[in-house]
């Protein structure tokens, strides 16, 4: 049922100081994991090392009981974890075509199925396909980015602040996307500013707070808990 | 004048070669290959070495091809040193380079290394070959071809043209169409994102060596083949070559074409003003200007 | 080789390598304290030179103006020609920076070798400015009038080495006062130091120009040791890449890993000419070459196996710093 599990990490970019001490988060299958919290807990820190482009000094991660702490993003992509990074998030010379077809670099199979099903999640894409990635608006470059980890076929998808610069509508129609692929059944670790659509759309959450652990619950607890809407969800 | 720009344009061309292995290199892995002029003349001098040395004592004949200067010797030793150069690049960044980007090593420590590399290269053909200057084929007449409108062109200078656009064309196709190519496009826009993606990004590394090593190695040849050989040579193309990827735009591959047409024809026509033995100082004359009026090259700069 | 005749030998070692020490102080500047890229010493080499012996020199009259051509003879004292070579090497470096500091290490690099070129170039190809390819002969040398030639030399090294003292004591004071703080704020972090980038362009432009003033004072004292000036001798290999090695030999961002460096990698030269009179004779005639290719052996193995040479950077720029 737990499909990936992140326990007692410390991780940081540099050997000196460490971003995240001891954090642990759960993700069951099928599921939908928020990670909020202030910025510089660590968020985005902890996806980061679960898709092993840092490497933690202490814990593991598992995906489905393999280990597979400190393995590189080419090994963990390969095992079903993809991974949609907050900024820099698609090849601004390459068209779309390309952007997923880069996406789809590890697969040895014809994957020309899979392009057809991300556009028919993403149209507007597909309108645009051969147009380069750099010229998009920031939505229209936000699903690129996401349809690129998604050529993947991925068990878990881990989001980088995907509302991240986007106008409100356009937040919700990321927003709307997300659950639409969740309901697709991939599991998803979702790090986000925006706290209370993240809660909402969270089966759980966690909420971290200078590189620690501070609380989790149910989506819905967190949502409707008076200390995290005063500290977290800006009243 | 009108001939002065036509040699221009062959000159240019050979510049172009070393200048797209170098915007390949700056483009992908992010540094300034000091290595690269030499990587041209030690392709020149192996293509020597095979033309005048090993493929005579295995007995390839010596016949040329109609009225080129070369024939089945440079058939056989010009791929055969590309390869050769190439694999000497993608060694010297296995063997130094890398050791140096996995220690974390600033930009200016790999270019510090690869001006040492240069050096290194440019002893060892001092050491093996002297430092005369030698040729594919020596005493050999070369007659000029006329072309319309009065001007003299040889036909080796020719096919150097329709090689280089050949070479060109071809890395093109492979950059567009190809896994690999693609591949390489992607971590030169973002390494980063293209690791994510789970692009072997040390393949792509030694792909870029490789081609520009190639590269370099025939422009080397060609320049050879058209003028002669030295130690010196690659040297001499240093400057012209970053002039060259500079105007194209850093990373740019047609870009380098342009930017090494624009230097050669620049430097054969500044020769009806200055001796030629000024030309690498128009060169980087031509460099500095572009540096104040438009640094990020004609094509504006790589996407950020 | 008899103890005087070795004795004066070692002097003249001592010599050759205090001038390349003088270089290396302003390469450590340039780079060692600035992370400034400058692949073009030979064009300050040459450019320090050539302004001290033009400067010290006469202008040619009569039948010699035949044979000898100079811009201008000046036929000042020595200590003018250093000042001379100091500050056209200062004025190279301000219009070499302008359109290149802003643009990154690679830029200056390439730059800072286009210049040294271009200068290679027009000192060999115009006659009028300093006699040509010929070169400059008969440079006075301070002080010369005062012992024996044979034994000049050692006043020489006297002068070299009061000069490589004054040049350290000065810098380290520089390093160790607000603006040596600044400039390695400015190579470790450009951006987290805090200023605008006019601020740092200008950190840079003093560093490249005033490095580049010392460089020239190398170049002075060079010419005036030969007695004459031509443009072969400041070639990419021995005005320029040996001294880089000796810097990272002896250890960037430390004053006295730079005269180290400057000593170690030249006594290391010499053995190499040594060495090569050991070899048979065929190669004996490549004997340069293979010398100086394990000198750049040896640079991509300190590169890889001990980047921080033998000294390593200096710690404590400034006691204010702990």
């Amino acid at each position: 049922m737990i499909i990936l599990e992140a326990t007692d990490i410390t991780a940081g970019y540099t050997t000196e100081v460490n971003i995240l001490n001891n954090v642990s988060i759960k993700l069951k299958s099928g599921k939908i994991v928020s990670v909020i919290g202030p910025n510089g807990a660590g968020k985005s820190t902890l996806l980061k090392t679960i898709f092993g482009i840092l490497k933690p000094s202490t814990g593991n991660v598992t995906l489905s009981d393999e280990d597979i702490t400190g393995l590189k993003p080419d090994k963990v992509a390969k095992r079903g974890i993809s991974y949609v990074p907050q900024v820099d998030n698609v090849f601004p010379s390459m068209t779309i075509q390309e952007n997923l077809e880069m996406g789809a670099f590890i697969r040895s199979d014809d994957f020309s199925q899979r392009i057809d099903e991300i556009y028919a999640l993403f149209p507007v894409l597909g309108e645009r396909r051969k147009q380069k990635a750099g010229q998009l608006s920031g939505g229209q470059r936000q699903m690129v980015a996401m349809g690129r980890a998604l050529m993947l076929d991925p068990k878990v998808l881990l989001l980088d602040e995907p509302s991240a610069g986007l106008a409100p509508n356009l937040v919700d129609m990321i927003f709307e996307k997300i659950i639409d692929i969740n309901k697709a059944g991939v599991s998803m670790i979702i790090v986000e500013q925006n706290a209370r659509e993240a809660l909402k759309m969270a089966d759980h959450g966690y909420v971290l707070a200078m590189g620690k652990n501070v609380l989790d619950d149910t989506g819905d607890a967190l949502l409707a808990s008076e200390e995290v809407g005063r500290l977290y969800l800006g009243g | 004048m009108l001939e002065l720009f036509v040699y221009g344009i062959v000159f240019g061309s050979i510049i172009s070669l070393g200048a797209i292995g170098l915007t390949l290199v700056f483009g992908i892995i992010r540094f300034a290959n000091f290595a690269h002029g030499d990587l041209m003349s030690i392709g020149a001098y192996i293509a020597l070495f095979m033309v005048t040395g090993l493929l005579a004592w295995i007995g390839v004949p010596d016949t040329t091809f109609g009225s080129l200067s070369f024939g089945w010797r440079m058939l056989i030793a010009f791929p055969v040193s590309m390869t050769v150069v190439g694999g000497m690049a993608i060694a010297a960044d296995r063997i130094l380079y890398r050791k140096l980007r996995q220690k974390g090593s600033g930009a200016v420590m790999l270019a510090m290394s690869s001006l040492g590399v240069a050096f290194i290269i440019r002893m060892l053909i001092l050491i093996f070959w002297g430092a005369d200057s030698l040729f594919y084929k020596p005493g050999l007449l070369r007659p000029a071809v006329e072309l319309p409108l009065g001007v003299k062109i040889r036909p080796d200078q020719i096919l150097i043209l329709i090689l280089v656009l050949g070479l060109v064309i071809g890395l093109h196709l492979f950059m567009q169409k190809s896994k690999m190519g693609k591949a390489m496009r992607a971590t030169a826009d973002n390494m980063e994102l293209a690791l994510v993606s789970g692009i072997d990004t040390e393949r792509v590394i030694i792909l870029t060596w490789g081609i520009g090593g190639a590269l370099a190695a025939a422009g080397g040849i060609l320049y050879g083949i058209d003028v002669q050989v030295h130690a010196y040579m690659g040297w001499n193309f240093l400057i012209p070559l970053f002039a060259a990827t500079i105007l194209g735009t850093i990373g740019n591959m047609w870009g380098a074409l342009v930017g090494g047409l624009v230097i050669g024809v620049v430097q054969q026509v500044s020769t009806a003003f200055l001796m030629p033995t000024y030309k690498p100082a128009v060169a980087f004359m031509a460099m500095i200007l572009i540096l104040l009026i438009r640094p990020k090259g004609i094509f504006g700069g790589k996407q950020e | 080789m008899e103890i005087g005749g070795l004795f004066a030998y070692l002097v003249s070692l001592a010599i050759t390598a205090g001038i390349y020490a003088v270089f290396c102080l302003g390469l450590n500047i340039q780079w060692g304290y600035t992370g400034l890229f400058n692949i073009g010493i030979a064009g300050f080499f040459c450019v320090g030179a050539y302004t001290s012996a033009l400067i010290t020199l006469s202008a040619p009259e009569g039948i010699y103006a035949n044979y000898v051509h100079q811009l201008f003879g000046f036929d000042l004292p020595f200590i003018f020609g250093l000042l001379g070579a100091a500050l056209i090497c200062g004025m190279v470096a301000f219009l070499i920076g302008i359109p290149t500091l802003r643009l990154g290490e690679d830029y200056l690099a390439i730059s800072t070798l286009g210049i040294a070129e271009t200068f290679r170039l027009i000192f060999n190809n115009e006659p009028w400015l300093a006699n040509g390819a010929r070169g400059l002969v008969g440079l006075p040398q301070p002080l010369q009038g005062l012992v024996d030639p044979r034994n000049y030399n050692y006043i020489y090294l006297v002068i070299v080495i009061i000069i490589l003292a004054v040049i350290y004591m000065l810098i380290e004071r520089a390093i160790r006062s607000p603006w040596g703080r600044v400039l390695r704020a400015v190579r470790e972090d450009e951006i987290s130091a805090g200023m605008s980038g006019k601020d740092i362009f200008n950190f840079k432009m003093q560093s490249l120009i005033f490095g580049a003033m010392i460089m020239g004072i190398g170049g002075a004292l060079f010419a005036h040791y030969m007695k004459a000036v031509s443009p072969e001798i400041f070639t990419p290999l021995y005005g320029t890449f040996i001294i880089w090695v000796m810097l990272i030999a002896g250890g960037s961002g430390n004053n006295k890993g730079a005269i180290l460096g400057a000593y170690v990698i030249w006594g290391i030269w010499i053995l190499t000419q040594l060495m090569t009179d050991y070899l048979p004779l065929f190669l004996k005639a490549r004997a340069p070459y293979i010398r100086f290719l394990v000198i750049g052996v040896l640079l991509e193995l300190i590169l890889i196996y001990r980047p921080q040479g033998l000294l390593g950077e200096e710690k404590k720029v400034s006691k204010m710093l702990e």
